[in-house]
């Protein structure tokens, strides 16, 4: 086991915390930009994928992570910069202005769903979200002449300093860099001052208010940062799919992001990325086993929802904290052999109404 | 505006059976709509495949349902309480998936859509110079029935009294004397029941099918309007809402109707969040 001794406060919020850190997230970066040298094209776009549903677990696990606000509409958000990101194409815009005014868009709706929502905790602020995400679906639908309706929508190509992209290695890089981007400003942001006060709100909205972080702006900045980077994972999103329809971006969808985070690990970093590999990998491993199973199981279309379905069951009632979590367990116990007891994990119940108020 | 009446009221029966688990657990259930369509299934299995006339087959519904809300609480539900709301929430929301899922696999059922006879298909009511479709009119019927029975159940009964004591403080009615845990279960029992009366009327007027459970999300709307946790608030609101939809369909451009509720929904929680009979609650500390 490896022991950290602090000697200054500066070591609090140091980005990594130990040097063996620094050497093991390097080797994964570098990794990752090899990685289409020595990978099939196939796997190249799956991981193009996990790494755009990456970006969409930053951000929401921002906002349902760190703030504890829970949103069932984030598919409207990245709905918003998928077509914002088509859209700014159309009208001739190039690549790299587009993507930040997408989400800056985005962003913008986050607001203007995050001012209403201050007044609204829990259950009413999920219910919100989801209103808001199904009149955001029916606009889509609605406004045929940015949108397309349901005839959909094409997304133009993208150029960059004059090359076209339209390899799927290319786009793999941008989208690469664009997560280390947003991963490397959301770790940034969570050590800041900004970040504490967004835990804070998570764990009690009074004390955090008594120690003097401001409600309102703390939780509209995290709307907005939480819709901007989804936005920009919405235009990148947009391009991946190349064709945008309203049917896409579904109040489905948006349980399945926030399912996503759950299984992946709530209140972690790490967890986006998990929940971002489990949404990419199960369709991959329920079509591998679907050749192993009996006839009458394996051909089922719905055999998919269900067995997301029954993990999202399986996950809240038996490790409620996610793969990251199991991963955190495992690793205690080894380090801790023999000595590793399950109540370091136990959490809090709360029986009375009073008590669930934060 | 009858026909908008009779929408509202399976609004209101849905919602009715979210306020009932809401006020007794605290929990959100996200498959009431699923729970609809499960019994909706079932009273087509028996109706439609096994020749079951309508007036045996919806109590006989009602009651296998509730004795799946009893079991659904007693394998799941009870193990997460006490834990956040949240983690709950979605809990609730897999299991929805998993019965879509799982209705959709069933032989007999599938992704195919059904209706079924009742005695009301077909017929129609003179009020004047009024039309009524008899299925309406059994719905709003239905519901006004239910909402009844389900008052006095709360008012009377002293196991509606235990309900009502377990929803406001858990501990306090476990030292009372009171056994929670199987008040929570009766309860989604009672809830998954409305659920199947809901499925049941609403099959002639809509078609069964794995995703009618949708009808759940326009459900909230209701709730909301009229205060999560209010009784007589859930079915006020689920007839305004049923009517605005109607209006709005009328004379609102196309798309309207769709969303006419979650507007109403926006607007509701921003103005007044508690609804229209909810009580708020805050922590002094």
């Amino acid at each position: 086991m490896r022991f950290i001794f602090k000697t200054e406060y500066q070591q609090d919020v140091k980005l990594f915390p130990h040097g063996g850190a620094v050497f093991w997230y390097s080797l994964l970066i570098a990794a990752m930009f090899a990685a289409p040298l020595v990978l099939d094209e196939f796997y190249i776009g799956e991981i193009t994928y996990v790494l755009i549903f990456t970006i969409i677990g930053v951000g929401l696990m921002i906002l349902t992570g760190y703030t504890g606000l829970v949103s069932l509409g984030h598919a409207a958000f990245l709905g918003i910069g998928a077509y914002a990101e088509a859209y700014l194409l159309g009208q001739g815009l190039p690549f790299l202005i587009t993507v930040p005014i997408s989400g800056f868009i985005a962003a913008a709706f986050g607001v203007a769903l995050g001012v209403p929502a201050l007044r609204m905790t829990g259950i009413y602020l999920a219910i919100a979200t989801l209103a808001f995400a199904i009149i955001v679906a029916e606009v889509f639908a609605r406004w045929e002449s940015v949108t397309g309706g349901y005839g959909g929508m094409q997304v133009p190509d993208i150029t960059l300093f004059g090359i076209d992209i339209y390899e799927d290695w290319q786009f793999y890089y941008i989208c690469l860099i664009v997560t280390l981007i947003v991963m490397f400003g959301a770790l940034n942001l969570l050590r800041s001052p900004t970040g504490r006060a967004l835990v804070a709100i998570r764990d009690s909205e009074i004390a955090a208010q008594s120690m003097g972080v401001n409600l309102a702006k703390y939780k509209t900045l995290s709307f907005a940062l939480s819709a901007g980077i989804t936005g920009i994972a919405g235009a990148l999103f947009a391009h991946k799919t190349v064709f945008l329809s309203p049917d896409s971006f579904s109040i489905v969808f948006s349980i399945q992001l926030l399912v996503m985070v759950v299984v992946g690990g709530l209140g972690s970093l790490h967890g986006a990325v998990y929940g971002a590999i489990f949404i990419g990998a199960l369709p991959q491993i329920i079509s591998i086993a679907k050749d192993y199973l009996p006839h009458a199981i394996g051909e089922q279309p719905s055999l998919e929802a269900g067995v997301f379905g029954l993990i999202l069951v399986l996950f809240v009632l038996f490790e409620p904290l996610g793969i990251y979590g199991r991963w955190m367990k495992i690793k205690l116990f080894f380090q801790l052999f023999p000595l590793y007891k399950k109540a370091t994990f136990k959490r809090q119940k709360s029986y009375m109404k009073s008590e669930r108020v934060r | 505006m009858i026909n908008g009446a009779a929408v509202g009221c399976i609004y209101a029966l849905v919602a009715l059976g979210f306020v009932l688990i809401y006020k007794a657990t605290e929990v959100v259930n996200f498959a009431q709509g699923d729970l609809l369509m499960l019994g909706a299934f079932i009273a087509f299995t028996l109706i439609a495949l096994m020749g079951w006339s309508y007036w045996i087959a919806l109590p006989v519904t009602a009651v296998i349902l509730a004795a799946f809300g009893w079991g659904l609480d007693r394998a799941v539900f009870r193990r997460v309480i006490g834990q956040p709301q949240f983690a709950i929430i979605m809990v609730t929301i897999g299991i929805g998936i998993i019965m879509r899922a799982g209705v959709s696999m069933v032989p007999q059922w599938g992704t195919e859509t059904y209706s079924i006879d009742t005695p009301f298909s077909n017929k129609v009511v003179r009020f004047g110079d009024i039309v009524v479709a008899q299925e309406y009119l059994s719905i709003i019927a239905g519901t006004a029935i239910l909402c009844v029975v389900l008052y006095l159940f709360f008012r009377r009964s002293r196991l509606g009294i235990a309900m009502q004591a377990a929803s406001q403080n858990q501990l306090a009615a476990y030292y009372m004397g009171i056994p929670v845990k199987t008040v929570f279960s009766m309860i989604w029992g009672i809830s998954a029941a409305v659920a199947t009366v809901a499925g049941i009327l609403l099959a002639p007027v809509s078609l069964i099918e794995a995703n009618m459970g949708l009808i759940g999300l326009k459900a909230f709307p209701a709730a909301v309007l009229g205060g999560f946790g209010s009784i007589p608030g859930a079915v006020v609101g689920g007839l305004i809402i049923g009517i605005i939809e109607q209006l709005s369909a009328a004379y609102l451009p196309d798309g309207f109707k769709d969303v006419a509720a979650y507007i109403v929904l926006l607007a509701v929680l921003v103005v007044r969040p508690e609804g229209l009979f909810g009580e708020s609650m805050r922590k002094k500390v």
